[in-house]
């Protein structure tokens, strides 16, 4: 009864599953900077891969392959996103919705996600993809496994999509120009059991978990796939990015979250894909070969010869030309392979073009010569021009004789003077660059691709712009201005070279769409053998358990010990001196004094005598002529502040202490208290700060010290024997 | 064929088993040294120019005498004699001066197996390698009906096996560490996989400590790192680790005392036309050593530690571990029992036709009972190993036990999933279980133990 109850059961399960329509999460906004500058002016999705925005690819794809509901997700420059897609046909099909979610503060996939959650649109299992995706691929089988999966085990929330790709032996990065991918996966289920995409170069090793091997006889580990970022998601998903609202980036937070953590036991599933087509455009080089892949119909049926939506079908001609209907040729230039040619364009004579995409309405003179770039729409190329592996938005107009470099970026109408030579890798915007930021706000930036993010619309609310960058755009930025910022691009022309970040360079042959030139290579083989050498000559030092002697750590923590309190009593210094000078209460201070012990990982009587120190320091630096007058500041001081250092004066240990400190205070820091050393021990003792008996306690305790040391004891000498006598008479 | 083989027999961890009288290598497996079942099986494949390194004079001594009685003109055994605790890569470093073949097979005195040496040397020779180790699968562990939870826990210790990693041809060590010696984390080299862009990591594949070493590359590793003591944990993960930056090469053939006469560049460059004569797939190794951009220009020197695995229904196991005696001695009568050389009767049994048994007492299958001993009646015998000589009384039950020879036991003795080694007496009514008793000891009449060692000096 019981078994035939739940063979029903399963199948209404799978009736409704089935009745439930697919839907996707597209996410038009990259939460990266990878594009700049043209993302500041355009968002990334709508930038045209062969002629054609990258989301009518994506979503292209999505309809094919069965997906019933899109749900786009925009966040920069949402509005050209809508109003784009509103004029496309993409609303209105029949058995494919779309629809928009807009928001304006989300700055990660995971607030994107988060968002979307609080707005209970998702039903089922769902894609999860972004706005940049190039895919043929079928999702039937993925998510016929993935929904298997989710039947036998509710923690299988995940399937990622992998494809066989080795990234370079040189440069260890793939032809899409991402970092290397190291991936441990069980063989036989396919689960995904680690993952490491930002490579940390310095580690010569992989570390897994051992305990990964006690549930799995054997692991395959791989550095040949390519994560294609394409996700099937449980609704799961969703609500875990709520439960852990610290989770931003879909990789680095979310799935190395899950593999970290086994408490809830989340899963995660690996699908490869072998025939067919899934790329992400992360970056200027997967620009460059997703749109080479594209004219090489890798990708079919999304080929600029075939008609999906909104492109408008060109021929392809032999050696994989493809040329709209409408392009005026001079019957001299010379169209090599592999290129495209948009609707109205015309083309001079004796032009060269080869492996290069042009747009539509282009004017490209004479005697030009275009190899591997990418020419958008309504461009004006004046004779002469000579362009190499470059990309060119929409309206740029160079004139004659310009030379634009391998690498080199023109954002939307630039304009380059006559002969004006743009040098390789710039990038050229009519916006100024943004922020010089701190070097650690950048670092991490870099650390965190989901940084900043598109700012929000500038091309259409410039003053929005200067609201941000109102601040930022500050007198750095203005000191540096006039030479190294506002670089003018020849006679006549207009916009600024944006200056390549510190280290900018040495990065930028990496991810521009510009092949690696050769003597970066040869650099590199010569640093990897050097590299390998390296990393060997460590593993020989390491134990064949591969652990670490922690022997060395222990000779270092004096020291680290001694720093630790150095650092402490500048931070105690700085907390006592605002509150002298912004009359901060004594019970914030004493807060706060608190949060620094207890982040040092000090005593109180580490704080009594950093306080003490940072009151006599106060004294000391508080202008004065004569000894006398510095004990006048000293009696001031501790007037005004004993209450706070009482507080931490608990027991005579902490006052001994303190004397302690003032001893060494005299001694080394500020010598001139050495001759004041009894007055103002008296002071102490006449504000009730220290007791009788811890000074007491003090002199017995120096009298076994080495002479040396009895400096101040001899000092005190009378004032102790008064004290002595004084507890004499009273009792 | 050009191979040397080495027969580490070295060893007295298996206290209380093992004495000064009864090194490890002469402990009995159904009645026979262990040190027997390597040697047969060396002499089955016709490698019968031995060096058997025994640790310690007087081990040498009683194991030299053993081989000469039994292995008088069948082989030609040298047996040399090193000092204990030098660990096994000590023992080839004592002897190296011995070692003249262009091949060296190191082989562990306690493995009793019958996976051809021959297949470990072909795939040697096959890839050119520097070592070879044999893999097999780890035992999935435990006596099977003893009783015994002790013992099994014993066996399921996790970590116990190695953690290995292969490329996916799995030809080729990328990576060994011992289970039991990785703390936490498994450490894998990104060069490594890099070059060969996927491995496979296995919990379930066992070292069965049998070695093919090219020999000047093995002499040029003990003598640079004077401090390697073991070749599973010294030696053979450091080959593994510098294998695409191999400082092997050229030092091994200059220093190279027969001189072959290729020096080191002659040897790079033979590597290209190497590869077309084999005319099959490089292996990553040559790929990487021809450089990232597939020109000889900047050739790196790589070698290659290659790996044989056995198959899985080939026997294999060592005896390194009290379990693993119980263990292998169960196997050797039992399921591997093509091992022990004995002809079973219809029974499943072996009892030695000078064995007398008493009335109404059974001897179950798998096991055997040696020549000269004496069951009293009503005894019954289980899946146990009996020696020689041995003196049995009434009313005894042996269940998964190994009872060594001239071992007298009482009246209405039980023994279960206990070793008994020679010598020793067992009065009446002892009860024994997951125990083992030192040679020589006197268990007194009616005592019971439970998962104990008995040994002498526990007396006194």
């Amino acid at each position: 009864m019981v078994a035939k109850k739940g063979g029903n059961r399963g199948e209404d399960a799978e009736d409704e599953l089935k009745r439930e329509p697919l839907q996707a999460i597209l996410l038009a906004d990259s939460f990266a900077t990878k594009f700049r500058p043209i993302t500041l002016e355009r968002p990334k999705v709508l930038l045209p891969l062969v002629n054609v925005p990258m989301i009518d690819y994506t979503l292209a794809w999505l309809e094919s392959a069965g997906v019933e509901e899109v749900f786009v997700f925009c966040c920069a420059h949402s509005k050209q996103v809508i109003d784009y897609l509103k004029n496309s046909k993409w609303f209105g099909q029949p058995n494919f919705a779309v629809s928009t979610i807009e928001s304006h503060d989300s700055i990660s996939a995971g607030d994107a996600l988060r968002l979307i959650y609080e707005r209970h649109v998702i039903n089922g299992d769902f894609i999860l993809v972004t706005g940049d995706t190039v895919s043929n691929m079928p999702l039937i089988q993925a998510l016929k496994e993935h929904k298997e999966r989710r039947r036998k085990d509710n923690n299988a929330v995940m399937t990622i999509v992998i494809k066989q790709s080795k990234p370079s032996s040189i440069t260890n990065q793939s032809r899409l120009g991402t970092e290397e991918l190291f991936m441990a996966i069980d063989p036989d289920t396919k689960q995904l059991l680690y993952y490491e995409d930002k490579a940390d170069d310095r580690k010569g090793t992989i570390s897994l978990d051992k305990g990964l091997l006690m549930d799995n006889a054997s692991i395959s580990l791989h550095n040949d796939k390519q994560d294609c970022y394409i996700d099937i998601c449980s609704p799961e998903v969703l609500s875990l990015f709520t439960d852990n609202f610290d989770y931003q980036h879909l990789r680095r937070h979310f799935v190395k979250g899950l593999l970290v953590d086994d408490i809830m036991g989340y899963k995660i599933f690996s699908h490869e894909i072998h025939s067919s087509y899934a790329a992400r455009i992360d970056n200027y080089r997967s620009y460059d070969t997703i749109s080479k892949d594209i004219i090489q119909r890798w990708t079919y049926p999304l080929v600029p010869d075939v008609q999906f939506f909104g492109n408008c079908a060109s021929k392809l001609e032999r050696r994989g030309m493809y040329r709209a209907s409408e392009v005026g040729l001079s019957r001299s230039a010379q169209i090599g392979p592999f290129t495209v040619i948009g609707n109205g364009t015309s083309i001079g004579s004796n032009t060269e073009i080869s492996d290069s995409v042009v747009g539509e309405d282009c004017v490209i003179g004479s005697n030009v010569s275009i190899e591997g770039c990418y020419i958008w729409n309504n461009v004006t190329i004046e004779n002469g021009c000579k362009l190499r592996h470059a990309i060119v938005c929409d309206g740029v107009i160079m004139k004659s004789g310009a030379v634009l470099e391998p690498g080199g970026v023109l954002s939307f109408k630039v304009v380059v003077g006559q002969q004006f030579i743009v040098p390789a890798y710039s990038k050229v915007s009519l916006l100024q660059q943004p922020v010089i930021k701190d070097s650690d706000e950048e670092l991490e930036y870099d650390d965190n691709s989901s940084g900043i993010i598109g700012i929000p619309s500038i091309s259409s609310t410039p003053e929005k712009l200067n609201d941000q960058f109102g601040t930022k755009l500050s007198d750095s930025q203005r000191r540096a201005g006039s030479e190294s910022f506002l670089y003018q691009v020849g006679d006549g022309g207009v916009g600024f070279i944006w200056s390549l970040g510190e280290g900018g360079h040495e990065e930028e042959w990496r991810h521009s769409v510009a092949p690696i030139p050769a003597d970066k290579l040869i650099e590199i083989i010569r640093t990897a053998t050097d590299e390998l050498e390296i990393s060997n000559q460590d593993g020989n030092f390491l134990p064949p358990s591969g652990e670490l002697e922690p022997d060395s750590v222990d000779n270092d923590s004096d020291e680290d010990a001694r720093d630790d309190y150095s650092y402490f009593e500048k931070e105690v210094e700085a907390t006592f001196l605002r509150a002298v000078h912004e009359n901060v209460k004594e019970d914030h201070i004493i807060l706060e004094v608190n949060a620094l012990r207890l982040s040092y990982n000090l005593t109180s009587t580490d704080c009594a005598s950093a306080l003490f120190y940072s009151m006599m320091k106060l004294a000391s630096d508080t202008p004065h002529d004569t000894p006398g007058e510095l004990v006048k500041n000293v009696a001031t001081v501790i007037t005004k502040w004993k209450q706070l250092l009482k507080d931490y004066l608990s027991s005579i240990d902490e006052e001994i202490e303190v004397i302690l400190k003032f001893e060494e205070l005299c001694l080394e820091s500020t010598k001139e208290y050495t001759p004041l050393f009894v007055q103002v021990l008296h002071l102490l003792y006449d504000q009730d700060v220290i007791q009788e008996k811890a000074i007491l306690d003090w002199a017995s305790e120096k009298e076994e010290a080495e002479e040396s040391d009895k400096l101040f004891l001899k000092q005190a000498e009378k004032f102790i024997q008064w004290l002595n006598e004084a507890s004499e008479e009273e009792d | 064929m050009d191979f040397q083989v080495v027969v580490l027999a070295g060893g007295f961890s298996l206290v209380p088993l093992v004495s000064k009288e009864v090194p490890k290598a002469l402990l009995p497996v159904a009645n026979r040294p262990v040190l027997s079942y390597v040697l047969d099986l060396l002499e089955q494949k016709n490698l019968k120019d031995l060096i058997v390194v025994v640790e310690g004079e007087s081990a040498a001594l009683a194991v030299s005498a053993w081989i000469s009685s039994t292995y008088i003109d069948r082989l030609h055994v040298q047996v040399a004699a090193v000092p204990e605790d030098v660990g096994t890569a000590g023992a080839l470093r004592a002897i190296h001066r011995r070692l003249n073949a262009k091949d060296i097979l190191v082989v562990s005195g306690d493995l009793v197996c019958d996976v051809p040496p021959g297949a470990v040397a072909a795939a040697h020779r096959r890839h050119d390698a520097v070592v070879t180790a044999l893999l097999c699968s780890a035992p999935v562990s435990g006596p099977s009906d003893s009783g015994s939870s002790g013992a099994k826990d014993k066996a399921k210790k996790p970590g116990r096996y190695n953690i290995i990693a292969l490329d996916p041809t799995k030809q080729f060590l990328l990576h060994i560490a011992a289970g039991a010696e990785v703390e936490k984390d498994i450490r894998v080299q990104k060069s490594i996989l890099r070059a060969v862009s996927q491995m496979e990591i296995c919990a379930d594949l066992m070292d069965a400590h049998m070695y093919a070493f090219k020999r000047s590359v093995l002499l040029d590793v003990l003598n640079q790192n004077e401090t390697y003591q073991s070749l599973r944990r010294d030696v053979l993960p450091y080959l593994v680790r510098s294998q695409l930056r191999s400082e092997l090469l050229s030092n091994g053939v200059q220093s190279d005392e027969n001189g072959n006469g290729t020096d080191a560049m002659q040897n790079i460059k033979i590597l290209p036309s190497q590869l077309l004569a084999n005319a099959s797939t490089p292996s990553f190794h040559e790929l990487f050593a021809l450089g990232p951009d597939g020109s000889a220009s900047m050739t790196r020197k790589t070698h290659k530690c290659c790996v044989y695995i056995a198959n899985k229904s080939k026997y294999c196991a060592r005896l390194n571990s009290i379990q693993a005696f119980s263990d292998i001695n169960r196997d050797v009568v039992g399921d591997a029992n093509h091992l022990s050389g004995y002809s079973f009767s219809a029974h499943n049994n072996v009892i030695h036709p000078s064995a007398v048994l008493g009335s109404k007492t059974t001897v179950g299958p798998q096991c055997v009972l040696g020549d000269g001993s004496l069951m009293g009646d009503k005894c019954s015998v289980k899946k146990s190993v009996i020696g020689r000589h041995c003196r049995i009384g009434s009313n005894v039950k042996v269940v998964s036990s190994v009872i060594m020879d001239h071992v007298t036991i009482g009246d209405g003795c039980s023994i279960l999933g206990s070793v008994i080694c020679s010598n020793v007496q067992l009065q009446e009514r002892v009860v024994l279980k997951d125990c083992q008793v030192e040679a020589g000891f006197v268990v007194t009449a009616g005592s019971e133990y439970k998962a104990e060692s008995l040994a002498k000096n526990e007396k006194l």
